[in-house]
Formats: C-alpha cells, structure tokens, sequence
C-alpha cells in the first residue's frame, strides 16, 4: 500500500536489485523504489530459488532428510546438521556418546568460524575492498581442508547420523585444529588493522543501518544481527544443548544498533569459537563416535517435537510433528536470514542505496536458507 | 575543532597501517594452487563418486545384491540388479548403476552396506555438457580397474 | 624553423603520445591485475607470454573482436560518442606534457590551464555514457561521477593555483625548471613558499584519484552496488575505450602531480637529470594508486562531498592565503 502511493510520485523510480546483482549474493531479488540516491520503499521477492525442502521433509524417511540440511545455509552446514540430528534423536530418544557430541561441537565451531569468515569477506567486498575477501578464503581454506580429511566434503556436509557421527576423527584433525587456531589468532590482528581501523569502514558502517532492540522482537530477528542490538540471547547459552554447557564461553554483545556492532559481533565470535574448540579437543574424551542401537527405521513416538539451534546467522530450529510413522507429518524449518530479512524493509528506508547495501551485507543473507 | 583534527590525524594514521599491509603481503608468496598444473592429492576420506570396492582376494566386487543400498538412498539415484545363477547361494549382481547427477553424496548408502561393498572414489575432475557422463555403470567401472 | 621538419615532428609526436597512451593502457591493466594478484598472495595472469606479458595483446585482441552490442532504446549518436570523449581528451592533453627538457610536443605558456581544461571534459563522457544508456544504474552512476568531480574540482585548481604562484607560471616547463636543483627544492616542501607543502601534495593526489573515479573513489562505477556503472551496457571496444581512457588519465594525473610537486625530469639528488627520473616517479605515484585500490573499502558519496568540502577546501584555501603571504614576505 505505501509502496503504492508512494510510486505516484513522479520523482520516484523502481530498480530491481537483483535476482542477479553482485550485493545480493545469490538470486534474491528486492524492488526497490528509489528517490535519487535514497530508498523509500524495499520490497524483498523471494521464490527464485524456491526448493520445498519442508514437503520433502514430510515425503521423506527420516534418515532420507539428512542431506537436505547442507542445502540450506550452505555456508553453515554443519549447525543445520546437528539441528536436524538432536531433533531426531531427541524424538527417538537416542543416546549419543560423549565422544561424538565433542566431535559435533569441535566441527560445527570451525564452520561457523570459516561461515563468519566468508561473510567478513564478502561483506568487506560489498563495501568495494577486495583484497580482504582473498586473505578470508585463504584462511576458510584450511578449515576446509581439515573438515573435508574429516567429513569428506568441502561444503555441504552430510557428517553427523542419528546418534553419533559417520565416522571418528584422527589426533591429526585435533592438533590441525589447534595449529590453525593459533594462525586464526595471529591473522587476527592484521583483519583488524587492514579493515576494522580503516577509518574509511567506520564512517560506512557506524550509526549506518539501525535496528533497535524493538524491531528485531517484532520481526523475530535472531543470532548477529540481534546481539548487536544489545539483547544477550544465543541458544547456545539460553537453551543449552549438546555438551555446550561444558565450556566457559562468552557471547559478544554490542548496544550500538548499527552495522559496526553486527560486525563486531561476528568478529568476537569467531574469537569465542576458537576458545569453545580449544576447550573441546582439551576435554575431549575416548570411545566409540556412534550409539551401539540405533533402530534401523525410525519411528518416533506420536507429538509435536521443537528443537532449535545456534547457526552461524541465528536461531534455526526445526518443528516436527510425527504420526509415529517413519515419515513426518509436517516439517517446519525456522531459519534465522528469512526473519533477518524481513526487517529490511522497515529498516532500509532512507537509506542511501550504497548504506542499504551495506546494510544487507551487515545482516548476512544466505539465500537458499531465505528460499528453502 | 581539536577533534576535527584528531579525526584526520587516526584517519590518516588508519590508511597509511592499510597500506603498509597490503604491501607487505604483496612481496610475499602467493597462496594459491595451479591448478590445471599442479593438482591436490584427495585425503582418503575425500568423497567423490561410489564405487564397487575390488576384494584383493577374489578380485571381484563383495556385493550381495541386498539392494539395502538402493532403498536407503534419499536421491534414489543407485539401481541394483542381482539375478539367481546356478550354484551360487546368493544373487549374483549383474548390474549396478549410480545415477551421479542425483547424488547429494550423504553416503547413506556407505553407511548401509553390510558388508562394506562399496566406497567414495577419489574422482574429482568431472566435467562434461551431457548428463548422459554422468550416469556410471559401477560394475564395468570395477572391471575396468586393473 | 622549417615546416616540412615540423610536419614530421609532429607526426613522430602524434604517434609516440598515442602509442605511449595506448601501451601505457595496456601494461597498466597488467600491473593491475598483477599487482592485485600479488596482494592478494595470488599469481595474476600468466598463461599468456612469459608472466602473463602478452595477457594485454590477447585481450585487446578479445575486446576488439567482440561485437558491438548497441541495446534496444538507447541513444544511439551519443551512445557512440560517448566512449571517444572519455579517450580523446585524454590524447590532447599529453601534448603539453614536458617528459624532459626536450621531449615535449608543445610548449604551450597555460599548460596547465589546458590540462584542466581537457580534464574536465572527461565527467562529460560518463555523463554521456551513462545518460544515454537507458539503465538506471547507469543514470545513478552517471549523476553520482558528475556531482564528485564538480566537489573535487575545486580543491584541485586551489592547489594548482597556489603552485602557479609560487613558481610564478603557468608553464608547466618553467614549473619544472623553477624546481630544479635537488628534492629540497622541489614544490612539495615548503621551501619555495608552498606553505602546507606535503599536505598539499596528498591533497592533490586525493583529488587527482577521485578525479580519474580510482577506488576508493569509484563510486560511477562501484560494482557492488551499481554493477558497472555508466558503462553497464557497453561492451567490446565502447568498454575498451572508457577502460583505456580511465588507465590514460591516471597517467596524466600521476604526471601532473610530479610535474607540479615533485621536481618532473629532476634527480632528486643533483645527478643527471632526465626523462627516467619522470618515468619512475610516476610509476611509483601509479603503484600507490593500485595499492590503494586494493587496500581500501569504497567511500559513500556523502563522505566523498564531507571530505571535500570540510577537509580539502578548507586546507587548499588556507593553503593559498598562507602562500600568498609567505612569498609576499621572502619576497
Ligand atoms: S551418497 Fe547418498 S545420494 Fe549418493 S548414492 Fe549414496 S545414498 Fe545415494
Ligand atoms: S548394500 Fe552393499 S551389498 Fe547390498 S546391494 Fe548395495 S552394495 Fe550390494
């Protein structure tokens, strides 16, 4: 309706950002209504990549879903598979050993460090400096390789299996992740002096793109983007799951509501990350990765099952509602970017077009995990 | 009007650290893999294509022919045939086909192989503009490999 | 002087100023991408000639052979135009430029006035280009290099000013000349009455790069945002003209600026003088111009105007007026 009004005014023209633009990262499109340089009006449109992973979530056997979730946020496949795996065994009440959740926690915390680091590339690169992106992936580079000797695949991981993991990792992936540990921190200090110093990167991010405390409630905002409005809400410290209560972790929260506190966020995450692994390979214990009985069908008690996660970009939590059959009834994925997005909005508007990139860089989009 | 130049004085001290690092990765060695020239060897547990695993002792394949592999497939993308032949106990297999346009590489199939028939190859270098590339016939593929 | 031997003089002129132009476009980009590379701790291109050096031939090869794609509803004269007014001003202003004592097309008495003269022609062809485009992007882009380099402008011949008064013209030869002597002697120290010396000269070159639309001042052409800016619809040599044109003009400021501060063909330590003292200073103004290309995030337009009009105008004219009396005083 405002959007409606709004195009009468004959000053006013549409561009269409996307469903190929180089800020989008992927097919999103938004339409936005532009006065000059600002934006007035920016209507997300989603449906382009649009692969009904929820109805084939209810067609499928439970154990058939499992490579669904690297598909969703690719970047941080791992967390969507632990989700998805803690759901299940949550319903078919499976036990998992200690060994396995310490192998979960260790891998999902490098993949949320090389999803944090692909994002502090690309969104250095939508703010126009390209060589920041190459000193990421260089670093990303060798979570990959230590990830892939361990699940096999470089990016959409299918790693973990209802009550365990699909196979043990070696002493050789553990001090890996140490030495990497160790370059991570060393390399830190040159990312911030190339770009968090850059007085260039203070004057586009701080006091751009607000979003206060308020609107993440309304609009369900979740991970970064609502710990950098200075609520402290991280399911990993609020709902705890796995062995995360185990580990002395801080979560980094900012009061400053623009994209210099969602970026700061992301950064000190990367930080804790690395404490939590360091602990995690300290304490990890001996034993066997997979539970000794797992039903080989499984056919979980009839109900209405939630479980929720901490992704690289927020809250993903799964709603399952089961028949007592092999299959769900209805299955509903809660990803964190679609509520991310949604107060794009109400939050870009008069904006300038360069700060509202910014700003959509600042919130992180994933898309396949917006469009699912 | 202290802080107007305080602010020019960090500002400009913040470009000139930029600088300097930049310029000093620039002498440093590149990073990067050549990689039509060079290539990576794939860690064993790398995960390509399935393939029929060869018995060192038989020399043939060790699949049942259970078809478990088939069923347990989310992308349904492995077609088993195994066929009652004379004198043997169990189903002789006669043909195995992966369908590797379909595959999500999740390696449920791995997973449910009793007795450990099949595994990852470590192929990487696929490409090709027709589908048809991609559609293997693992058991040639096993009697091809010396 | 006898006019068949200017003819052929100027002729050799012509052809040396395009030729250098075009190779310098050409091996620039080179640089770039090979010095991108190595910032980035990747190799750069080098599958063509030895380290990629042939890289420039085969591309202008490619671009040369691509079609000209002309889209539906655009402007077609201007549309075409566009892309020689980005090169040719370009081509002129190379004519004025004194590489040495002697190598110099045309010692002309404003020198400098023509280069900005000619400068300022450039904004017309993204103006253009972006105009007649019919891609908003374009539009936005186009509207965003003219406002820039009307903010930029003005520190710009502020600056220049102050150094046609210190060395008392407006000859860029005799600018060069009143510098010799050794690098004490040259304009961006404060010796010859150019009172905020080596501010003035990062002044200059900061306006010099948001005047040739560098990064971190491209913002016609900030690719995140507006994909290619005023040259979005342009492809094969349309493209390869406003590419080369671009590459052109950061040649010519990065001459101008060691014309106008750093001594031009002058060693810096009273050895033989010549045109590779020249050519080294600009090349080592050109590669802190690709460094910080890639070093740097892109500015918005607001920060770009603030810069100028709170930082660089401020500086340039209080710069002029403490000039201005400190030659009055040493006389
Ligand atoms: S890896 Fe997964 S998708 Fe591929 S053939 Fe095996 S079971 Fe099917
Ligand atoms: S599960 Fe193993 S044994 Fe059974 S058909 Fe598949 S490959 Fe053969």
């Amino acid at each position: 309706m405002s959007s409606q009004t709004a195009s009468q005014n004959k000053e006013h023209f549409e561009i269409n950002l996307g469903p190929q633009h180089p800020a989008t990262h992927g097919v999103l499109r938004v339409k936005l209504l532009m006065d000059g340089e600002y934006v007035v009006d920016a209507e997300p449109v989603l449906g382009y990549i649009h692969r009904m992973h929820e109805l084939m979530g209810e067609n499928r056997t439970w154990a058939k879903y499992l490579p669904n979730m690297g598909r969703l946020d690719y970047l941080s496949a791992l967390s969507y598979n632990l989700g998805y795996v803690e759901l299940v065994e949550k319903m078919a009440a499976i036990e998992v050993p200690e060994r396995a959740e310490y192998i979960r926690v260790i891998t999902t915390e490098m993949n949320r460090i090389s999803s944090h680091l692909l994002w502090f590339g690309a969104f250095v690169l939508d703010l126009g400096g390209f060589t920041p992106l190459l000193y990421a992936f260089d670093d990303r580079e060798h979570i990959l390789d230590l990830l892939e000797s361990v699940t096999g695949s470089r990016l959409t991981y299918c790693y973990f299996r209802f009550g365990g993991c699909s196979n043990d990792v070696e002493d050789e992936f553990l001090t890996g992740c140490l030495t990497f540990i160790k370059r991570l921190r060393s390399r830190m200090p040159m990312y911030h002096n190339l770009v968090t110093k850059n007085v260039i990167l203070m004057q586009r991010l701080e006091g751009v793109g607000p979003v206060s405390a308020e609107m993440c409630r309304k609009y369900g905002a979740t991970g970064p983007v609502l710990r950098g409005s200075g609520i402290n809400y991280d399911v990993r410290k609020n709902e705890p799951y796995s062995v995360y209560p185990e580990f002395d972790f801080d979560v980094p929260v900012y009061n400053e509501c623009d994209s210099m506190a969602r970026y700061m966020v992301r950064m000190d995450e990367m930080d804790q990350c690395m404490r939590i692994i360091e602990q995690a390979i300290a304490k990890i214990p001996e034993g066997p990765v997979m539970a000794a009985k797992v039903p080989k069908m499984i056919k979980p008690a009839a109900g209405d099952y939630y479980h929720a996660v901490e992704a690289a970009r927020g809250t993903f939590a799964i709603r399952a509602v089961s028949e007592g059959k092999n299959q769900a009834y209805r299955m509903k994925l809660r990803s964190p970017t679609f509520s991310n997005l949604s107060l794009f909005q109400e939050a870009s508007k008069g904006m300038l077009l360069a700060d509202a990139l910014a700003f959509m860089g600042s919130i992180d989009l994933v898309i396949p995990e917006i469009d699912r | 009007m202290a802080g107007y130049f305080t602010n020019i004085l960090s500002g400009t001290k913040s470009l000139l650290v930029g600088l300097s690092i930049t310029q000093r990765e620039f002498f440093k060695k590149p990073v990067t893999l050549q990689y039509p020239w060079e290539s990576l060897e794939m860690t064993p547990r790398y995960r390509g294509h399935i393939q029929l695993v060869k018995d060192g002792e038989t020399g043939t394949h060790k699949c049942i022919s259970c078809g478990l592999c088939d069923k347990g497939c989310p992308s349904g993308c492995i077609t088993v045939k195994g066929e009652k032949q004379e004198g043997v106990k169990v189903k002789v297999l006669v043909r195995y086909d992966l369908d590797f346009t379909k595959c999500s590489l999740c390696g449920q199939c791995i997973d449910n192989c009793k007795p450990g028939a099949i595994e990852f190859s470590k192929e990487y270098n696929l490409a090709s503009t027709r589908k048809e590339d991609f559609y293997y016939d693992l058991l040639k593929r096993l009697k091809e490999q010396k | 002087m006898d006019l068949g031997i200017n003819v052929v003089e100027m002729l050799i002129y012509l052809v040396g100023i395009i030729a250098f132009a075009a190779g310098n476009a050409a091996y620039l980009v080179w640089v770039e991408r090979k010095g991108a590379a190595h910032i980035q701790r990747r190799t750069g291109p080098k599958e063509v000639g030895p380290y990629g050096l042939l890289q420039p031939l085969a591309d202008g090869a490619k671009l040369m052979s691509k079609q000209l794609i002309i889209p539906d509803g655009v402007d077609k004269p201007l549309f075409m135009v566009a892309p020689l007014i980005a090169m040719v001003p370009a081509i002129m202003i190379f004519v004025t430029i004194p590489f040495s004592d002697s190598i110099i097309a045309r010692d002309i008495n404003l020198g400098l006035l023509m280069i900005f003269a000619f400068a300022s022609v450039n904004v017309l062809a993204l103006l253009l280009g972006g105009w007649a485009s019919r891609n908003k992007y374009a539009v936005i882009s186009a509207a965003r290099a003219v406002s820039q380099n009307v903010a930029y402008e003005i520190p710009m011949l502020i600056i220049a000013i102050t150094i046609v008064m210190v060395s008392g013209s407006m000859n860029l030869k005799e600018i060069v000349d009143f510098q010799a002597g050794g690098f004490w002697n040259w304009n961006f120290l404060p010796t010859n009455g150019n009172f905020l010396g080596p501010i003035t000269f990062v002044l200059f070159f900061i306006c010099f790069m948001a005047e040739t639309n560098r990064a971190p001042f491209d913002l016609g052409e900030a690719e995140s945002e507006l994909i290619a800016g005023f040259h979005t619809e342009y492809g094969s040599m349309g493209f390869g003209l406003f590419f080369m044109g671009e590459y052109a003009n950061i040649v010519i400021g990065a001459a101008l600026t060691v014309i106008l501060f750093l001594g031009g063909w002058y060693c810096p330590f009273g050895l033989t003088d010549g045109i590779w003292w020249f050519l080294i200073k600009m090349y080592l103004l050109i590669w802190t111009v690709v460094l910080i290309r890639w070093t740097y995030p892109r500015v918005t337009l607001w920060s770009l105007l603030n810069l100028s009009w709170k930082i660089l105008i401020p500086f340039s004219l209080f710069n002029l007026l403490a000039s201005a009396g400190l030659i009055k005083i040493l006389g």
